[in-house]
C-alpha cells in the first residue's frame, strides 16, 4: 500500500527532527521534505498516534512549517551492485565524486543479526607487514577491532595503511565527521596504489549533517554484507566511530531521551554493537572484517564510547606517541591464528613482551635516581632498539622478517641464556654471531 | 476469545496498545505485521491502552495494526529435549531458526529473521517412558510420574530424566491412569490425573512456566554450605562458591570474565551447567558452541555439550528478548533442580541484562535513579539471584542452583549502581583487576580485594594466614617501589617474596594449559600443604640475592611438580622433594 499523500503542514521543528500530523505512515519509513531549504530524505523514528516524528537527513535549517512532505512507503535502502566500487557517496548514499547515481537492487540497511548458529570460528590471519600488528597482536578475519587514540595521533594514516596492505576482495570505508582533507588523502592514498578500485567509500565530512554521520556505519556495513553474502572477503574500515556516538548523542538530547552517562543514551551499548556484532565469517559465504578508529576524548579509556567500545570489541590496539603500544593493546582473536604461523611467534612475542615490561621498569628505576645494575643497562639497550627497529608505524615487512628481526634484536643485546627462550628455540634461530 | 488491540503509538522497540477487553502486566501479545507476527511483552498498562515491548524490530509497524494477547505470560518449554541445545532469549532452538529462514532464502538462511518463533522443545523426538507413580497415588505439582532417558541421564549412572506433575497444577490430585512403558512424543499423554473437584487432566512431558516467576515446588530451602568444586585454584581455596551459592565476577573488559566463566563451565562439578550469553560476544559464544561438543566430561565419559545448555542472547540480538534471557535460562535450571540435580546457571553478563532494563525504562519515560538505571533495579537484580538455592524436594532428594554473574562496569570502576546492587545479595565476590591482567596474572581475581562467605576446602585459618602474607607482601611491595631494595629489610624483603611466590605457584592458573586448567580439591590440598609450608619457614639466607634466588629456584621446582599426574609416583616424591628443599634453606630451631 503506498502512501501518496503529501503533507503540507510540520508542526514542530527541532535540531534535525520534524514533527507532523499524517496518517499510514510506518515506523521507519522514509519520506522526501520538500522545503526552501531544498529536497532532503527524512525517516520515520516515532509515531504517537497521528503525530509522527521525523528525522532529516540533512538537517532542519531552513525547513519551513509549509514544506512538502511525502511519505514513499519503504524503509532506508541502499542501491547494491558491482559499480560501487570505485566510487564515493555521502552517508545518504548521495554521489559525492560526481559520478552517475547508483539505482540497482535496492537493499534494506540496519538488517537483522546474523544467527550465531551461522558462524564460523575465526582462524585465518590477515597480513598487514605491522609488526606491532602481525608479530604481537595479530588481526583475524572477521575481528572486530577498534583503535583507541586521542586526537592528532595518526589513526588514518594506520587505517589507510592496513587498507592498503591488507589482503581483502573489498574495502567499505565509513567515514564520520572526517575533516574534507582526510578524505581527501584517503581517496588519493587508495588511488595512487590502484586499491581504489576496490574501494567504496560513504563518507560524512564535519561539515555535513549529523544525521547522515549517523547512517555511515549501517550503509557501510549494509554494503559490506551484501558483498560478504557473494562470498567477498571485505575490510570495513569506520573513522572515527566516537563522532557517531556524538551523532547519536546529539539526536537522543533533541527527542528528549534521558541521558545515562555524559549525556550519551543509555542504549549506547548496544547502538555500537549491533554495528560492530556484523564483524562475521559465515559459515559457506565470505566474512566481514572491521578496523575502527575510537578517538578517546581527553586521552581517557574510560569515556563511555572507548569504555562501552572496548565491551564489544575483539580487542583494541591503542596508538600512543605515533606507536601501536604493546600494553594494553590486544587481540583476543590472535590465539586462533599464531599457533600455525612459524614455531617461534608465540615465544619470541612472549619474550620480548617480558623483556620490554623489564625495560620499562628499569626506565622508571632510572628515573626515580636508583642506581642501575648491568642488567638495566643490557634492559635499557634494548628497548631504545625495540622501539626504534620494531615498533615504529613506519617499519614495513613481513611476518617472517620480523621474527627474524626480533632474534636480532634481541641477540644483540642479550646473551642466549638471559632471554626465558626454551634451548630448542635457540638452537634453531639464535642467529650466529 | 481473546483479548485484540490496535497499535497507537510506536518508538523505538516499545509500542502502545489500545486494548479492549482484559490483559494482564507481563501478559505476551502479537503485533501482526502483515504476515508475520512480531511478539511483545505488556510492561505498562494505563487505563485502556498498555505498552508493550517487542522482542523484535518494529519497522514498518503503523498506527492501527492489530494486536492479539495470548492470555499468557513469557513461558518456557520444560521437558525431555532441553539438554544440548543453543537457544535465543526466547527459547527459540537457534540451528532450527537457520533451517527455518532457509526456506525464505539461501542468503536469509544467515539471519535471524523476525517474526518467526519455534518451539522450544522437538515435537517429533521419541521418549522412552518409564512410569514410576501408581493408580492412586496422591499427586502435586512437581511430584515425579515416571522418567525417560535423554543422554547422559540414563538412569545408569545418573538418574533418568523425571518427569513431573506440572509446577502449575494447584492442589492434589489422583494418578488415575499411565501411559504404558514405551515411545511417546513430549505432546502424547503419559498420564491422566484426578483433581480434588473430580476434575481429569491429562498430562503431557510438555510442562510450560512462566519465566519470571520462581518455580516453588519444594519443602524448604537449605542453607548453602557444601563447597562446589571448580577446580580453580583461587576460587576453591581462596573466594569459594557453594553448591545453591551466589557469587559475582566484576571486572573491566579484557580482564578475562569470560574465559573464567567458560573455564568454570567446563570443570566445576555440578551436573548440569546453563551457560546464558547475555549481550555479549557473538564469537564468544561460537566457540562454546564448536569447543564443547568435543570436550570429554570426565564425570561421565561423554561429551560436554550433554550436560549443558547455552542461552545466547549476544549483543546485537533484540534487546527485549535480552532482557528475558537471565529469566529463561533461570527456570530451566529450576526445571533440572526440582529432579533433584545440582544446576549451574552462569550469565555473562548481567550488567548487559540491566542495561536493557535501563532502556525499557527510558523508553517508558520513568523517573530515572542512578546512571539513568530504573529505580527497580536493585530489587530486580536481589529477585535474579534470589532464584538460586539449595532446597530439599518433598521427596527427600536435594536439589540445586548456583548462580554466576558476570558485571561489566562502566570504565572498570566497581563502584557503580550494578555492581554494588549485586554485592548486596550474592555470597562471593571475585574482583578481576586490570592491574593482574595487564600483568598477565590470570585468573585476575583480586586477592586483596574479592571476598566470599562461603567454605573453603581448606580450613578458614589456614587459608587467612596466607592470605595475611599476601595482603602484607603487597603493602611491602608498594613501600620498595619508593624506598627500593636497599631500604627494605631482609625480613620484610622474605615476606614480599613469599607472596609474590604464593601468587605465582598458586594464584596463577592457565587456564590454556592442559595440566593446569583444572585443578581438583585433592590436590588442591596437596599442593597448599607444600605452600604453607613454604610461607611459614624462616628461611636460613643473609643477602636478599640469595634468598630471591632460592625463591625462583623454589617456583621452578614447584611448577615442574604441577605437571605430574596427581596419582604418579613422581608426584609424591615431588612433594618430598619440595619439602625437604623447604627444610634445608631454614633456620634450624
Amino acid at each position: 500500500m503506498f502512501n501518496n499523500k503529501i503533507y503540507h503542514k510540520i508542526d514542530a521543528l527541532s535540531g534535525s527532527i520534524a514533527t507532523l500530523r499524517a496518517e499510514g505512515v510506518k515506523y521507519n519509513e522514509i519520506a522526501e521534505i520538500e522545503s526552501r531549504a531544498g529536497t532532503s530524505l527524512a525517516q520515520v523514528i516515532k509515531l504517537d498516534g497521528n503525530n509522527v516524528t521525523l528525522q532529516i537527513f540533512a538537517g532542519a535549517r531552513g525547513v519551513d512549517t509549509a514544506a512538502k512532505v511525502r511519505f514513499l512507503g519503504e524503509t532506508m535502502k541502499i542501491p547494491f551492485s558491482e559499480a560501487l566500487l570505485g566510487r564515493a557517496f555521502t552517508g545518504s548514499g548521495i554521489p559525492r565524486d560526481g559520478g552517475p547515481e547508483i539505482s540497482e537492487d535496492p537493499s534494506p540497511i540496519g538488517q537483522p543479526s546474523v544467527n550465531p548458529a551461522k558462524r564460523i570460528m575465526p582462524k585465518e590471519m590477515v597480513r598487514t607487514n605491522i609488526p606491532m600488528i602481525d608479530l604481537f597482536n595479530s588481526l583475524v578475519k572477521s575481528q572486530k577491532l577498534p583503535i583507541f587514540a586521542k586526537a592528532g595521533e595518526p589513526y588514518n594514516d594506520l587505517l589507510a595503511r592496513i587498507a592498503l596492505q591488507a589482503d581483502s576482495d573489498v574495502i567499505v570505508i565509513g567515514g564520520m565527521g572526517l575533516k574534507y582533507d582526510e578524505y581527501l588523502k584517503f581517496r588519493d592514498t587508495l588511488d595512487r596504489s590502484g586499491a581504489l578500485a576496490k574501494t567504496v567509500m560513504f563518507v560524512h565530512t564535519a561539515a555535513d549533517p549529523t544525521v547522515e554521520c549517523m547512517l555511515v556505519p549501517d550503509i557501510s556495513l549494509a554494503v559490506a554484507e551484501k558483498f560478504a553474502l557473494k562470498g567477498k572477503d571485505v575490510l570495513v574500515l569506520l573513522t572515527d566511530m566516537t563522532s557517531f556516538a556524538d551523532a547519536m548523542k546529539e539526536i537522543a538530547i533533541t527527542m528528549e531521551q534521558i541521558p545515562s552517562n555524559r549525556g550519551y543514551p543509555g542504549d549506547l551499548y548496544s547502538q555500537l554493537a549491533s554495528r560492530y556484532e556484523k564483524a562475521v565469517d559465515f559459515d559457506g559465504a565470505g566474512s566481514i572484517t572491521i578496523l575502527a578508529v575510537t578517538t578517546m576524548p581527553g586521552d581517557d579509556v574510560t569515556h563511555p564510547v572507548p569504555d562501552n567500545t572496548g565491551y564489544i570489541t575483539e580487542g583494541q590496539f591503542y596508538l600512543k606517541n605515533g606507536r601501536i603500544e604493546p600494553f594494553g593493546s590486544l587481540s583476543r582473536l590472535k590465539q586462533q591464528v599464531n599457533k600455525s604461523t612459524r614455531e617461534d611467534h608465540r615465544t619470541v612475542m612472549d619474550a620480548m613482551i617480558k623483556l620490554y615490561a623489564q625495560f620499562k621498569e628499569a626506565l622508571e628505576k632510572q628515573s626515580m635516581g636508583f642506581r642501575m645494575s648491568a642488567w638495566d643497562q643490557k634492559l635499557l639497550s634494548y628497548g631504545d632498539e625495540f622501539e626504534k627497529a620494531m615498533m615504529d608505524l613506519s617499519v614495513n615487512i613481513p611476518l617472517e622478517e620480523a621474527l627474524d628481526l626480533g632474534w636480532k634484536i634481541l641477540a644483540s643485546n642479550f646473551a642466549k641464556d638471559e632471554v626465558g627462550i626454551p634451548s630448542k628455540l635457540l638452537e634453531k634461530f639464535w642467529p650466529a654471531e | 476469545m481473546t483479548t485484540t488491540g490496535k497499535i497507537v503509538a510506536v518508538s523505538g522497540n516499545m509500542i502502545s496498545v489500545a486494548f479492549d477487553g482484559a490483559v494482564a502486566q507481563n501478559e505476551v501479545g502479537y503485533a501482526i505485521l502483515g504476515e508475520k507476527r512480531l511478539m511483545a511483552e505488556i510492561v505498562r498498562v494505563r487505563s485502556s491502552v498498555c505498552d508493550m515491548q517487542v522482542f523484535d524490530a518494529t519497522s514498518e509497524l503503523m498506527v492501527g495494526d492489530k494486536v492479539e494477547f495470548s492470555g499468557e505470560m513469557l513461558v518456557a518449554e520444560l521437558g525431555p529435549g532441553l539438554l544440548t541445545q543453543v537457544y535465543d532469549g526466547l527459547q527459540n532452538p537457534l540451528a532450527e531458526l537457520a533451517e527455518e529462514a532457509a526456506k525464505i532464502s539461501k542468503d536469509a538462511s544467515f539471519f535471524l529473521q523476525r517474526g518467526i518463533y519455534l518451539p522450544g522443545l522437538p515435537r517429533d523426538k521419541k521418549w522412552d517412558w518409564h512410569p514410576t507413580a501408581k493408580v492412586g497415588d496422591k499427586v502435586t505439582a512437581g511430584d515425579i510420574l515416571g522418567w525417560v532417558t535423554e543422554g547422559i541421564f540414563d538412569n545408569k549412572s545418573m538418574p533418568g530424566h523425571k518427569i513431573m506433575v506440572p509446577f502449575s497444577f494447584r492442589g492434589t490430585y489422583t494418578v488415575q491412569g499411565l501411559a504404558a512403558e514405551g515411545e511417546y512424543t513430549v505432546t502424547d499423554d503419559i498420564a491422566t490425573l484426578l483433581s480434588s473437584e473430580s476434575k481429569e487432566v491429562k498430562v503431557q512431558m510438555l510442562q510450560r512456566w512462566p519465566v519470571k516467576v520462581p518455580v516453588s515446588c519444594f519443602s524448604e530451602r537449605l542453607a548453602p554450605t557444601e563447597t562446589l568444586e571448580t577446580t580453580i585454584r583461587t576460587i576453591d581455596t581462596f573466594f569459594p562458591v557453594a553448591v545453591g551459592g551466589t557469587y559475582c565476577i566484576p571486572g573491566p573488559f579484557g580482564a578475562g570474565k569470560t574465559v573464567l566463566q567458560q573455564t568454570t563451565a567446563k570443570n566445576a562439578k555440578v551436573d548440569i551447567v546453563i551457560s546464558a550469553a547475555c549481550g555479549e560476544r557473538a564469537g564468544e559464544v561460537v566457540e562454546t558452541l564448536k569447543e564443547f561438543p568435543e570436550i570429554t566430561d570426565p564425570r561421565t565419559g561423554q561429551s560436554l555439550m550433554k550436560r549443558t545448555i547455552i542461552i545466547c542472547n549476544t549483543s546485537s540480538m533484540p534487546v527485549a528478548s535480552r532482557e528475558a534471557s537471565v529469566y529463561t535460562a533461570v527456570t530451566l535450571a529450576e526445571y533440572f533442580r526440582q529432579q533433584g540435580l545440582n544446576v549451574l546457571v552462569l550469565a555473562d553478563s548481567t550488567s548487559r541484562w540491566a542495561q536493557a532494563m535501563r532502556e525499557l525504562s527510558g523508553r517508558l519515560e520513568e523517573i530515572p535513579g542512578e546512571e539513568a538505571f530504573p529505580a527497580y533495579l536493585e530489587s530486580r537484580i536481589a529477585a535474579f539471584y534470589e532464584r538460586a538455592g539449595r532446597v530439599r524436594l518433598r521427596n527427600g532428594s536435594i536439589g540445586s542452583i548456583t548462580i554466576g554473574g558476570t558485571v561489566s562496569p562502566a570504565g572498570g570502576n566497581f563502584d557503580e549502581p550494578v555492581t554494588q546492587a549485586t554485592l548486596k545479595v550474592v555470597g562471593g565476590f571475585h574482583g578481576l583487576s586490570r592491574a593482574r591482567s595487564d600483568a598477565r596474572r590470570y585468573p585476575a581475581i583480586d586477592p586483596l580485594d574479592s571476598w566470599s562467605k562461603y567454605n573453603s576446602v581448606i580450613e578458614q585459618e589456614r587459608v587467612e594466614k596466607a592470605r595475611a602474607i599476601l595482603r602484607k607482601g603487597s603493602e611491602i611491595g608498594q613501600m620498595m617501589k619508593v624506598v627500593g631494595e636497599e631500604g627494605t629489610s631482609l625480613e620484610d624483603f622474605a615476606v614480599y617474596l613469599k607472596a609474590e611466590f604464593l601468587d605465582a605457584v598458586y594464584l596463577q592458573q592457565n587456564a590454556f594449559s592442559d595440566f593446569d586448567a583444572s585443578t581438583p580439591v585433592e590436590r588442591q590440598k596437596t599442593m597448599f600443604t607444600v605452600v604453607e609450608r613454604a610461607l611459614e619457614a624462616d628461611y636460613a639466607f643473609t643477602t636478599k640475592d640469595e634468598l630471591r634466588k632460592f625463591i625462583m629456584e623454589l617456583q621452578q621446582a614447584f611448577i615442574d611438580w604441577n605437571d605430574k599426574s596427581f596419582d604418579s609416583e613422581e608426584f609424591s616424591l615431588g612433594r618430598d622433594a619440595l619439602m625437604a628443599k623447604i627444610a634445608n634453606a631454614s633456620k634450624e630451631d
